[in-house]
């Protein structure tokens, strides 16, 4: 019985990866087990080394079909992979193509799936994870009843794994693919040349007070001088006002960044839900009963027009 | 082309947080004076299934719903909507039974009612947010899944299936049967039914099933709710202040650098 977490060879040791390492070496450490990697695909250059120093082995299940990810092919290529390592505990992140697998992953493993974990404990011989529900209005702590648990983790709400000290060994997993029942046949991405929003380590957001696609080149240029991503609320995105890309939220993208600062956007539930673990969230807000201030470590009553602008000379005066 | 477009029914997710409670011994939300209403990621995919079937002229779109008596109102709303039949498994057991038996049920109506070609659900619920009947689903029939889709169009017989990714979209090829997961985009928007349809949708029969018809139990072995609470939000927001709106961004730049410069 070991913790694995199970990675995609294409996307490296990123952020993610290092959360779902960390939250991996947690249960495995109580549970006197050890912790083991499984890489789909090909590693990325410098991946098998950085993963190498924090996890005690690691497997390769690497073939040419493995490379782009097909839903079909990954998932018995996983499946197998697992399979032959008798995990207890499979950890995945929250990437599109692992919370497209995790259920499906659990069914063929005979295990119980969950997803968007935010805490993961083991009690009493069972996997518990925390996970927010009724979009973000309240917390519930589910424990999983079949054997391997499979859950995919808010994955950058968890600090990265530490180093061993050691270094892991890599072995390769020969495994029988299964034909492609669906093909991926063009993938578009409408930020690639921005990172992932996911990945950022701070968030400028922009809600519904804006009023329209104008003030968001300005959070733009704001961002720009402190190497922020820009988001969004619901509202904004379905006024068309930025891409649908940008929405974080219950029904848009789930983030947990250093610094959050939410600009005009009063913090509905549906939005919280997508940002409530970020480390510190502040806001500008004219409103101070706003919700958002609830869940703010600092922040500003007054009108955003009048502060960005400001604000951005004097963090760029302070670089 | 035969769509089964699956529809849960929750408590209506836009209530505001201070009428939400929860009672922490049944672990269920409290419904107080909330509406039930049907989860609007299973109202997209429904308008998703009605627009490919527009486009393709032909087909027939059968609404199934696992649910309590109340569940008839949200398949009256998807017969308004214009979704050909539609059937109730009567959910006569827990509130929230876990995914494995709601995917286990779903089933085995979809294998009851015959030759299927898109199984359609929502993305996730507005309750739990579980987000696994689609793949569960997929694994109990024995059919391929594609997750995140907002659209599907038909070419001579080979799907077309936009879905969202993390950072844009994918297109992918597929042949029937398949299940898919839908979620919401600007072309989705659920239809308002005609009040004409809605008084039509009393007319319509529904079939009514019990899981007991279907041979199957929905036990609860996959996973338990251990706890359930509304998490304490300490609100010591620091608000910055000062004699001018000058010193109050200066306050709040010094804040913003004191945690980006800790990173």
């Amino acid at each position: 019985m070991s913790v694995i977490i199970c990675l995609f060879g294409k996307s490296g040791f990123d952020r993610a990866a290092a959360g779902v390492a960390g939250a991996g070496r947690s249960i495995a450490a109580v549970t006197n087990t050890t912790l083991q990697a499984l890489i789909i695909g090909s590693a990325a250059p410098g991946m098998t080394e950085a993963l190498g120093a924090v996890v005690d082995t690691i497997s390769v299940i690497d073939a040419p079909e493995l490379n782009e990810y097909q839903v079909e092919t990954t998932l018995s290529a996983i499946t197998q992979g697992c399979k032959s390592l008798n995990p207890s505990l499979v950890l995945l992140a929250n990437d599109t193509y692992s919370q497209e697998i995790t259920a499906r992953l659990a069914h063929r493993l005979g295990g119980s799936a969950v997803g968007d974990g935010v805490k993961i404990e083991a009690v009493g011989g069972k996997i518990h994870v925390t996970r927010s529900v009724y979009g973000g209005k309240a917390e519930a702590v589910v424990e999983l009843k079949k054997t391997p648990a499979v859950v995919w983790l808010r994955a950058r709400a968890f600090d990265p794994a530490t180093a061993t000290g050691g270094t892991a060994g890599v072995n390769q997993i020969p495994v029988t693919l299964e034909p492609a029942k669906t093909k991926i046949i063009e993938r578009k991405s409408e930020s690639s040349s921005e990172a992932k929003l996911e990945d950022a380590q701070i968030i400028i957001s922009g809600g519904r007070g804006l009023g329209g696609p104008e003030p968001f080149e300005d959070l733009k240029a704001l961002a720009a001088v402190i190497g922020a991503q820009v988001a969004a609320s619901r509202a904004a995105c379905d006024s068309g006002w930025c891409p649908p890309t940008w929405q974080v939220g219950q029904t848009g993208k789930k983030v947990a960044p250093q610094l959050y600062l939410a600009v005009a956007l009063s913090g509905a539930s549906q939005h919280l839900a997508g940002m409530s673990d970020s480390k510190v969230v502040a806001a500008i807000n004219t409103d101070k009963d706003a919700p958002i201030f609830k869940h703010c470590k600092f922040g500003i009553v007054e009108d955003y027009k009048k502060v960005i602008p400001l604000l951005k000379e004097k963090l760029a005066a302070a670089r | 082309m035969n769509i089964v477009v699956c529809l849960k029914q929750i408590l209506d997710p836009d209530i505001p947080s201070r009428d939400f409670k929860v009672d922490p011994a049944a672990k269920e939300a409290v419904r107080g004076g909330a509406n039930l209403v049907t989860n609007i990621f299973c109202e997209n995919a429904l308008e998703t299934a009605l627009q490919l079937k527009e486009k393709i002229g032909s087909g027939k779109i059968s609404a199934l719903c696992f649910a309590p008596e109340s569940g008839e109102d949200s398949l009256r709303k998807a017969l308004a909507m214009k979704a050909d039949e539609a059937t109730h498994v009567l959910n006569s057991g827990a509130t929230h039974p876990d995914p494995l038996a709601v995917a286990q049920v779903l089933a085995a109506a979809i294998r009851q009612g015959g030759a299927v070609d898109i199984v359609m659900v929502g993305r996730e619920s507005g309750d739990w947010g579980v987000g696994q009947t689609g793949g569960l689903l997929a694994e109990e029939l024995g059919l391929p899944y594609v997750g995140f889709v907002d659209s599907i169009e038909n070419n001579g017989g080979t799907l077309k299936i936009k879905r969202q990714t993390d950072s844009g979209f994918e297109i992918i090829e597929a042949t029937a049967p398949i299940v898919v997961s839908i979620t919401n985009d600007e072309h989705n928007v659920p239809r308002v039914p005609k009040t004409r349809d809605v008084m039509m949708s009393f007319r319509t029969p529904i079939t009514k099933l019990t899981t007991a018809d279907l041979g199957v139990a929905a036990d609860s072995t996959y996973y338990e709710v251990a706890t359930l609470g509304i998490p304490v939000k300490e609100s010591s927001c620091e608000f910055v202040d000062g004699d001018t709106l000058d010193d109050k961004v200066g306050k709040l730049a010094q804040r913003i650098l004191e945690v980006t410069q800790s990173m």
